[in-house]
């Protein structure tokens, strides 16, 4: 009942949004038409503006995935993974995770496909998904977006929450799904 | 650290694809996705526009001011150098709303907003600040109550229960936000990359 709440809520916010905030920047006597155009073209700016650092990240991990090093690397770390509990299926997810999403989404899809949405292997790929995020997309499009070049800790704070949540996506469906 | 971490993609990609013998599909893979990169901006300059302009919007009528009144208590806590009722709370609140919502296209243009504003209290232009970080570390760490494309997924593969994996998310994703919040406010305080006022 209450994820059919939280769906109800997702799907309507979009329209609500498009409805009731020109609708109050009207009755506050905003020129809504002109204001929107403004921050548009703001928008078009900043798109154009990510280009380079999107170009540059992508093309590091494209070459990464496609050469075959990503795999090299989920061997390399299996044996020691396998031990506490993590499917060397889920692997590659994991490292490709922070890197790019469309990828992983590709993989999750891929893993769901082979071993069935209830097996273990496809409900851990679903939680991985939904609990950690694309950090080099997200650092790369964002600080890009403004011209910052010094990341400081971001990125290790970053890389730390995805492990953490890979860690405790592993533990949690282990406990309940086993 | 970024270009440590980015050379060392290519480079292993590269050498890894030399000692296979298909150096060809390093040539491949680079050339394909320049182009797709610039595919993954075209995308978006539509929905960015949407966004920041019904945001303009919002802001003018002096909306997101407010929004960022109403989120006071746990904001001021979190990002102690912006003025509590500065533009930049109210993008970063709409930002992780979205993000937590499943809206993945709303969330990126709100970030993106949420960064200039940030950007405009930043004292070096060049470096993050601490205010960037924080909110990276929310939004990279942040919980997404309705993991809309993957349940999509589940769903599309006849799944039994296709939304059984919600709950284990919100786990998951509250030990890593609890200790991404904690890194950041370790590092913003103690770490050797702390600002020295």
């Amino acid at each position: 009942m209450s994820l059919s709440f939280l769906d109800t809520i997702s799907r309507w916010t979009i329209p609500f949004l498009l409805l009731v905030v020109p609708l109050v920047g009207f009755l506050r006597k905003v020129p809504v038409y002109e204001a929107f155009v403004e921050g548009a073209e703001e928008g078009f700016t900043t798109a154009v503006k990510i280009i380079p650092f999107l170009v540059g990240m992508m093309v590091a991990i494209s070459v990464f995935r496609a050469s075959g090093a990503m795999e090299a690397l989920s061997h390399a770390v299996e044996p020691l993974t396998s031990r506490v509990g993590i499917p060397s299926e889920v692997l590659p997810l994991a490292i490709m995770r922070p890197l790019s999403g469309s990828g992983v989404l590709g993989m999750a899809t891929e893993l769901m496909k082979t071993h069935g949405p209830d097996s273990l292997i496809g409900r851990l790929a679903s939680v991985m998904q939904g609990t950690t995020d694309t950090t080099f997309f997200v650092l790369t499009v964002y600080f890009g977006s403004v011209g910052i070049k010094k990341y400081r800790y971001s990125i290790v704070t970053g890389l730390t929450a995805d492990i953490t949540g890979f860690i405790a996506s592993v533990y949690i469906c282990n406990l309940i799904f086993r | 650290m970024l270009n440590i971490i980015w050379l060392l993609l290519l480079a292993s990609g590269i050498i890894v694809a030399a000692v296979n013998g298909n150096i060809e599909v390093v040539t491949q893979a680079a050339l394909s996705s320049a182009r797709g990169a610039v595919k993954v901006c075209f995308d978006l300059i539509g929905i960015m526009a949407l966004w920041l302009g019904i945001m303009k919007i919002a802001e003018k009528a002096g909306m997101i001011q407010g929004l960022a009144r109403l989120m006071k208590p746990l904001i001021r806590r979190l990002f102690p150098t912006i003025p509590p009722d500065h533009p930049a709370m109210g993008a970063v609140i709409l930002n992780l709303s979205a993000n937590m919502l499943g809206l993945g296209n709303a969330a990126t243009p709100f970030g993106m907003k949420a960064m200039q504003e940030l950007q405009q209290l930043n004292k070096k232009s060049d470096e993050a600040s601490e205010a960037m970080c924080t909110f990276l570390a929310l939004n990279t760490s942040c919980i997404t109550l309705v993991p809309a494309t993957i349940i999509g997924v589940r769903v599309s593969f006849a799944s039994a229960n296709p939304t059984e994996i919600v709950g284990p998310c919100i786990f998951a994703t509250a030990i890593a936000m609890t200790i991404a919040i904690t890194l950041d406010y370790w590092f913003r305080r103690y770490s050797p990359w702390r600002r020295i006022p």
